[in-house]
């Protein structure tokens, strides 16, 4: 097994990807029992730091030292042998397989045997997968850390909380004495959160961890250094405690960041979207809205709060004719919408900001100025009689990529290869540029870093005063909070209770979210 | 009634052992996450090597018993360096898994043709291997004749399932084989070479496709056409599909079909003229595509990643 790491130094590192440089000439240190948090923005290069360090990407320029002596990472398997581990945002973890088979994929000693095997015990190995000893190894670091997993579960069966704490057993098993997360919370509940962040406290005493996150809250709890990354290059490095959050969000986006508020005392106009006595039935064939009742009006933000799975998705869906009516009346600006196709209702002048940016929101493998005219690609000016005209097309791009901060190598470049903030951004453009009436945004600055979560809720403020009516779905209080006129609370496929503005606290919003109808 | 219905499934087991051996090869190639379609393309060539070795040293006479093995090993390695072959244009150039698979198809097709007009020629065949009658217990009425006096190859070929289940399922190599078809990324992440995974498992899948198309010329026609596999190789893809990537499950798919086809060999042979047997030759394709559709969906057993090409840097 590896030595203990008493230091990790990274000098120089540089890696370029076609058209980008993902990182530029970065140097860090890690010693005994520190934990380093790395922030920075989506796209800033932090997970592709993380991956040079695991093995898994070569850098182009640099060196890595461990206990001041140089190294070279060609396989995650050269990273493993030095005790580093890596828990990566996306989990790797095999669905089909149970946590036992998931831990001995990557025990070394259990696959390919140790050194000084004989030719017998080689031959074992190789016939008779051991995983009674897996699991026992498992059972034994999971009691030793307090993190409780279940051996024989198959992965699919686990919630994400659950498969993170496999991910974590499954890097401890293989000897790490310096682990590596990837944004660990970004998925998980804020009481998952507040458990991980507890055991990795506790974890702290035995190892050294470096964890990337861009929640600054999270940094201030669990880090005593931080190391900010902004657009490939190191920006700052220090002591967390020196620093407060509002400066080290100032760092990473490189200027002060305020999220905007709606402070705007300018009356609503006429209704816009009305919604009444809707049902609207679920995947699973259940009633998902039940008599769902709600208005919104001309210039008004309405911020539809609520625990997701409560009727949200499918709101949005039967809004924008992606989902059957099962009864009810919907109307917009006066004209119904039930029974109409999606066509008919986005002609009616209803902007759609879907929950899924990825799959609903862009084609990711067209390029962007063509995700841009997605939804007028037949009309002129796009295209005139079955001839759709590149010209216009590259031109709107070019005049969306300024207006919206696109930030992309060219508009050429597949929309699926941008960042989550400026897929966002895309999806935004094509949106608001469309001129709508009436504008349905989903969860809009999920997994967004804060720079591209100011962006978004400014254009959405200026939407608003111009007076488009606006319906914002949303799980973060303080989103729903900072922008609405007036706040809907969504349970159960009802409407709980409409609070104006002044009214909604985290607190109540939080009791009501939770079924509590009067407070 | 009886006598139909012994003769229907002494017919029909022997019937499934190409397909069985064939379908279990695909399943770790599946497995792996490569699909080969050119299955019967191996067959065709593994038909071919197989009778070649016999041939050569006996002519259509009796040969010793360790020659047919080795006609049985030469077929089993060329087809382990045809599924390199295709490992090497789907894994390495990451062509379409579709496409290459057909050209595999056509190119041993074509070449075990060609190869058998220049070599061997004419329409000579070879003794083959034979059947053996297991002592004792071929005695017993009815079973004996059904079940314990094949080709030992057709044993071979049943014995095959739990192995093949033990290999995927109780083996270092079998876990990386599964991970490397479901998550490649996470199986890379845990420092396993993925591309040398999925190779050697197309090197084990074909050999078993070569071996199954030696069956057909050293123990089933004991000659070589170039109709002999007649679509096997297809059949036996689709079974993998059928029986959900779980080598039990290809051999109910197997013994259905081959029972199917029996049924109607059965009925030809019966005379019962009455009944249009065009109709029972068509049953068995008919039920593979009707299970096919009925089949169940969860996700959550087979490769996910299957036909997928992986590489390491490519950003998604």
């Amino acid at each position: 097994m590896a030595n203990p790491i008493t230091s990790l130094r990274i000098e120089h590192i540089t890696k370029r990807f076609p058209g980008i440089v993902a990182c530029s000439d970065i140097s860090l240190s890690v010693g005994k029992g520190e934990v380093l948090a790395l922030v920075g923005e989506n796209g800033a290069g932090k997970t592709t730091l993380m991956n040079i360090l695991m093995g898994l990407y070569t850098p182009d320029e640099g060196k890595i030292y461990i206990n001041n002596k140089e190294v070279v990472f060609k396989s995650p398997s050269d990273a493993f042998a030095c005790g580093i581990g890596m828990v990566h945002q996306q989990y790797m973890l095999v669905p089909n397989l149970t946590v036992t088979e998931n831990v001995a994929l990557g025990m070394r000693q259990m696959m390919d045997g140790r050194d000084g095997d004989t030719t017998l015990d080689k031959f074992k190995r190789a016939v008779k997968l051991d995983l009674a000893s897996v699991r026992r190894h498992i059972v034994a670091i999971s009691e030793h850390y307090g993190l409780s997993v279940d051996p024989d579960a198959y992965i699919w069966q686990l919630s994400v909380g659950e498969q993170q704490r496999v991910e974590l057993v499954k890097t401890l098993c293989f000897g790490a004495k310096f682990l590596i997360l990837d944004e660990p919370t970004s998925a998980l509940t804020p009481q998952e959160t507040d458990e991980l962040i507890e055991l990795l406290r506790r974890m702290s005493h035995e190892l050294s961890i470096i964890f990337i996150s861009h929640k600054l809250a999270e940094v201030k709890a669990l880090s005593n250094k931080v190391a900010i990354l902004r657009g490939g290059k190191l920006v700052f490095r220090g002591n967390t405690a020196d620093h407060s959050a509002a400066d080290i969000a100032a760092l990473m986006t490189g200027h002060q960041v305020y999220l905007p508020v709606n402070q705007s005392s300018k009356a609503p106009g006429k209704p816009m979207l009305e919604v009444h006595d809707l049902f609207v039935r679920g995947d699973r064939g259940n009633m998902a809205l039940n008599k769902l009742n709600l208005t919104v009006r001309a210039g008004e933000i309405v911020g539809l709060a609520g625990v997701s799975g409560n009727g949200q998705r499918e709101l949005a869906e039967a809004l924008t004719g992606l989902r059957a009516i099962e009864s009810g009346e919907v109307s917009l600006d006066g004209v119904s919408l039930v029974g109409r196709t999606p066509k008919q209702i986005i002609a009616q002048g209803m902007g759609y900001v879907p929950e899924e940016r990825n799959i609903e929101g862009i084609v990711p493998s067209m390029s962007i100025r063509e995700n841009l005219v997605l939804k007028d690609i037949g009309k002129p000016p796009y295209s005139t009689v079955g001839v759709i005209s590149n010209a216009r097309i590259s031109a709107n791009a070019e005049k969306m990529r300024e207006e919206f901060d696109i930030r992309c190598s060219g508009v050429n470049v597949a929309a699926g290869s941008l960042s989550g903030g400026n897929i966002q951004k895309v999806i935004l453009a094509r949106e608001i540029s469309r001129g709508p009436k009436f504008l349905i945004a989903v969860y809009p600055i999920r997994g967004l870093d804060l720079g591209a979560a100011e962006f978004i809720h400014k254009q959405l403020l200026a939407l608003r005063d111009s007076g488009v009516g606006i319906l914002l779905i949303s799980e973060e209080l303080e989103e729903v909070i900072n922008l609405s006129d007036r706040i809907a609370v969504i349970f159960k496929g009802q409407i709980q209770r409409t609070l104006g503005r002044g009214e909604a606290t985290q607190r109540k919003l939080g009791m009501m979210m939770a079924g509590v109808k009067e407070i | 009634m009886l006598d139909f219905i012994v003769l229907f499934l002494t017919v029909g087991i022997p019937l499934s052992s190409a397909l069985l051996l064939a379908s279990l090869g695909e399943t770790v190639n599946q497995r792996s996450g490569v699909f080969n379609l050119g299955c019967e393309g191996v067959m065709s060539m593994g038909a071919f090597v197989g009778m070649l070795i016999p041939y050569m040293v006996g002519g259509s006479g009796t040969v010793a018993w360790y020659v047919n093995v080795a006609g049985l090993l030469s077929a089993a390695l060329v087809g382990a360096l045809l599924g390199l072959l295709y490992g090497l244009v789907v894994i390495k150039f990451s062509a379409p898994q579709g496409i290459a698979g057909i050209g595999l198809q056509l190119f041993g097709t074509g070449l075990a043709g060609t190869f058998y007009r220049h070599f061997i020629g004419g329409a000579e065949g070879v003794a083959g291997i034979s059947s053996i009658r297991i002592p004792v217990l071929c005695d017993l009425p009815i079973l004996g004749k059904m079940l314990f006096s094949c080709n030992p190859m057709v044993y071979v070929a049943f014995l095959m399932v739990p192995t093949v289940h033990y290999i995927l399922f109780k083996t270092p190599w079998g876990l990386r084989v599964r991970a490397c078809g479901t998550m490649p990324r996470a199986a890379d992440s845990m420092g396993i070479n993925v591309s040398r995974t999925r190779y050697q498992a197309l090197a084990f899948g074909s050999a078993m496709a070569g071996l199954a198309g030696a069956y057909l010329s050293l123990c089933y026609a004991k000659i070589f056409t170039d109709t002999l596999v007649g679509g096997r190789g297809f059949i036996a893809v689709a079974l993998v599909y059928f029986g959900r990537w779980s080598p039990l499950g290809v051999m109910g798919g197997a013994l259905l079909f081959s029972l199917a086809q029996a049924l109607q060999l059965a009925v030809q042979a019966y005379g019962f003229a009455a009944f249009p047997y065009e109709f029972l030759v068509m049953l068995p394709y008919a039920l593979v595509i009707v299970v096919l559709v009925f089949v169940g969906k969860s996700k959550h057993v087979g490769p996910a990643m299957l036909g997928k090409p992986f590489n390491r840097e490519m950003r998604t």
